[in-house]
């Protein structure tokens, strides 16, 4: 009789499933995975190295590339490490700005990855109306910043600036005429405050669009109920944050268990799945973007009422103004001292964590006193369920490791750094 | 028209008279479908393009109507690659082989009363049997790229092709037996019986209408079926490894086939070139005016929309959930369905089966 070999195969990293450059060694018996190997490290950028290079601001731009489809919530972590060792307080107009696009980030990235989950399955429109949300919240965050995706906002000690009162709108072109124009700048007469109160308000009813096509859609169901299923005991042990935690059914979250700025001061809920397969934690997501539009909501409404500062007063990490700088002697020094060396960071170490949409994203800050880190770490929340790659696909079929690649939310950015 | 064709070619002699007639036809035949292949590529791209909340081609030509023909000139002129480890004789063959029984099925498929190239008695057999080697091609493509990818995706499709055809046989069987005939055309006239679309075979045979519908998708490797292609799990599956013209041909294949299920479920279930009127008070006069071409390809082009709807809809299902919903849902059904059309055939249940056959 002939002897029956299991045959392996290269899954990426030029995949159009591979979610960036995962590369999984999967050993198949037949369609069956028997093992999968996930290879990291090609998309390694060497950030934490980086980082121990150069002053504590000039990193801040490096953050948003690790998980380059939540910005803000990765210089979130990182200015909150280092405020902890500067002991830095920052104005509560910033918190709650912060708070806001931290939200704003979360829906972003799951609108990503309910487009790409849903490529992933063949559910193809999802990902063009995932998109169509998305370039809204790309424009907010171009409107605070300047870019649309590299943001940069967050600075230690508060935000880089306060809100803009207008929207940046569309201009008349070749392809769009008058009445166009008119139609796509409805929303954008007013603030970007009013843009966002705008968009929570219509995003419910998109988030009911997806559900309508995905929720209760059989072939949907049958792709993920029963697929990567996860015990809450097992997913503790693998170390799995956020919504692959929460949808095994432990109730984690930091905003609630260690609120960071103003996230004891709102109102929202924390979803939490009951059997920890691909669906569940496919509605914890969905619930999350709805949970994320009501803190966004709540945001605006304070953020309307309470002008104020969004930056700590102090020139010695806080930049002057222009005018103080263009001005007077003293705010040319703090202008270039803190642009030039920076600020030195006491001696000590501190980690700070945010909920990240994927997960628990850390910040292990080491200070020797300099105007640099001396070490970081950083603690991505896809490494550990990148990790868990094995446990959860074995003895599934092919088609569901794509499935369980979209599930656990894969962004290479940050597994690799 | 076709005594003009006769008088044209008078001055040869029988033999060579009747071969031009036949290519003749043949050509007046596939130009048009190939045509409709292109367009249907448009139409697939600029429907699903609106369905998904954007335009679609619109860049070549005006407003993009000579996007198709963009794509054919590019794909003429790319280099066909053959891997280096691959079969290069399997390698060439096998897109032709998928090819061929996509075009060779058309010969039998009527467009109106008589219109069609071979009028043959057993048309349906005919059809089944052409369309089954079809699978053939995607098998030898998959095996003779000698890659790991194509090989998983031409077995999927092997398997995926041989379930369904049963399921398709089945309900074909079905209405074999509601019409008495197996040629197309007699299918059609069993089907005027006088009550316009409520006399069409889809209300009897609901149940076989709609599986038939779903397997010619799962037969043509369509969304939500598409595990042989499968983007995200094996890339491209079969023709993976297939570039330039190689690759168009399994495309059109692919979309010569939409059209072929397109027209046969018209054809069976839909009245084929039958008005939706016919026989109806005020309605039927009203339109008797409108050739029955009109109407089948109406009916055609509503199937194809069908199939255009799925893809932008549906995810795509799992290898072993495909098995599992032809052999244990669909088979069963038809032949239940089968049953069911016996008693209502022998039982002349009207106005369908009451006139006597069977």
């Amino acid at each position: 009789m002939a002897e029956i070999h299991n045959y392996t195969i290269n899954f990426g990293p030029q995949h159009p499933a591979a979610h960036g450059v995962l590369r999984l060694i999967l050993e198949m018996d037949g369609e069956t995975v028997v093992r999968a190997d996930p290879h990291v490290g090609l998309l390694h950028r060497a950030t934490e190295k980086l980082a121990e290079s150069k002053p504590f601001n000039q990193s801040i731009g490096y953050m948003d590339r690790l998980d380059y489809v939540s910005m803000m919530c990765n210089e979130h972590g990182y200015v909150m490490a280092i405020e902890k060792l500067l002991g830095a307080e920052v104005p509560l107009r910033a918190q709650y700005i912060r708070v806001m696009f931290d939200e704003i980030t979360r829906i972003l990235n799951h609108l990503m990855w309910i487009g790409t989950h849903g490529l992933d399955i063949g559910a193809m429109t999802m990902f063009l109306y995932a998109f169509r949300e998305r370039e809204d919240l790309m424009d907010m965050y171009e409107a605070v910043s300047g870019a649309r995706m590299h943001a940069t906002y967050y600075r230690v000690g508060g935000v880089a600036r306060d809100l803009p009162e207008v929207m940046p709108r569309y201009e008349r072109s070749k392809w769009h005429d008058e009445d166009d124009v008119k139609r796509m700048n409805a929303n954008r007469e007013g603030s970007l405050l009013d843009f966002i109160h705008d968009f929570t308000e219509r995003f419910p009813a998109c988030v009911d669009e997806y559900e309508t096509l995905l929720t209760e859609n059989r072939i949907w169901r049958q792709r993920t109920v029963g697929i990567g299923t996860v015990s809450p005991e097992r997913a503790l042990q693998l170390g799995f944050t956020g919504p692959m935690l929460r949808g095994s059914g432990v109730e984690w979250d930091l905003r609630k268990k260690q609120p960071y700025e103003v996230y004891d001061r709102l109102d929202f809920d924390i979803p939490v799945g009951v059997n920890g397969d691909c669906y569940d934690r496919y509605l914890v997501r969905i619930e999350e973007m709805r949970q994320a539009n009501r803190i966004i909501r709540q945001c605006v409404d304070w953020l309307r009422d309470n002008p104020g500062p969004v930056m700590v007063d102090d020139h010695k990490i806080a930049a002057p103004p222009r005018e103080a700088m263009k001005a007077g002697m003293e705010g040319l020094i703090h202008h270039f001292k803190l642009f030039s060396e920076g600020y030195q960071v006491p001696e000590g170490e501190a980690y700070a964590a945010v909920e990240h949409p994927k997960g628990e994203f850390g910040i292990y800050l080491l200070s020797d006193g300099a105007n640099k880190p001396y070490r970081l770490k950083i603690r991505a929340p896809g490494f550990a369920h990148l990790s868990a790659m094995d446990e959860m696909v074995r003895g599934h079929m092919l088609a569901d490791v794509v499935a369980v690649i979209g599930t656990q939310d894969i962004v290479f950015g940050e597994i690799d750094r | 028209m076709i005594e003009l064709a006769y008088t044209v070619t008078a001055w040869m002699p029988g033999w060579m008279q009747a071969i031009a007639i036949i290519l003749m036809k043949i050509s007046l035949l596939m130009m048009p479908l190939l045509l409709g292949v292109a367009y249907l590529t448009f139409a697939e791209r600029k429907i699903i393009g609106y369905m998904q909340v954007r335009v679609g081609p619109n860049r070549v030509g005006p407003r993009g109507w000579l996007q198709p023909i963009a794509d054919s000139l590019k794909l003429m002129f790319k280099e066909i690659v053959i891997p280096s480890s691959a079969n290069r004789f399997l390698f060439l063959l096998s897109p032709l082989l998928a090819f061929a029984p996509a075009l060779a099925a058309w010969a039998v498929i009527p467009f109106d009363d008589h219109l069609v190239i071979a009028d043959i008695n057993a048309g349906l057999l005919y059809v089944l049997a052409i369309t089954s080697l079809g699978v053939y091609g995607i098998i030898l493509a998959g095996w003779a790229s000698n890659s790991k990818y194509a090989f998983l995706g031409a077995i999927r499709s092997g398997a995926q092709m041989v379930s369904y055809e049963i399921a398709m046989g089945f309900a074909l069987v079905g209405v074999i037996m509601a019409a008495g005939s197996l040629n197309l055309g007699q299918i059609v006239q069993a089907q005027a019986t006088g009550l316009g679309l409520f006399s069409w075979f889809w209300l009897p045979l609901l149940p076989l209408f709609v599986i038939y519908f779903i397997s010619g998708v799962a037969e043509t490797n369509r969304a939500p079926f598409d595990v042989a292609e499968g983007e995200s799990e094996i890339v491209a599956g079969f023709h993976v490894d297939y570039s330039g013209m190689a690759f168009a041909v399994f495309f059109l294949a692919e979309y010569a086939n939409m059209i072929l299920i397109a027209a046969l479920a018209s054809l069976l279930f839909l009245g084929g070139w039958l008005s939706p009127f016919d026989g109806l008070p005020v309605l039927g006069p009203l339109f008797d005016w409108v050739p029955g071409i009109v109407w089948m390809l109406a009916k055609m082009s509503f199937f194809l929309l069908l199939f255009l709807w799925l893809r932008a809809t549906f995810p795509r299902y799992r290898y072993d959930q495909i098995m599992r919903l032809g052999w244990k849902v669909f088979i069963p059904l038809t032949l239940v369905w089968i049953m069911v059309t016996g008693v209502l055939v022998v039982g002349e249940v009207g106005p369908w089966f009451g006139h006597g056959e069977g």
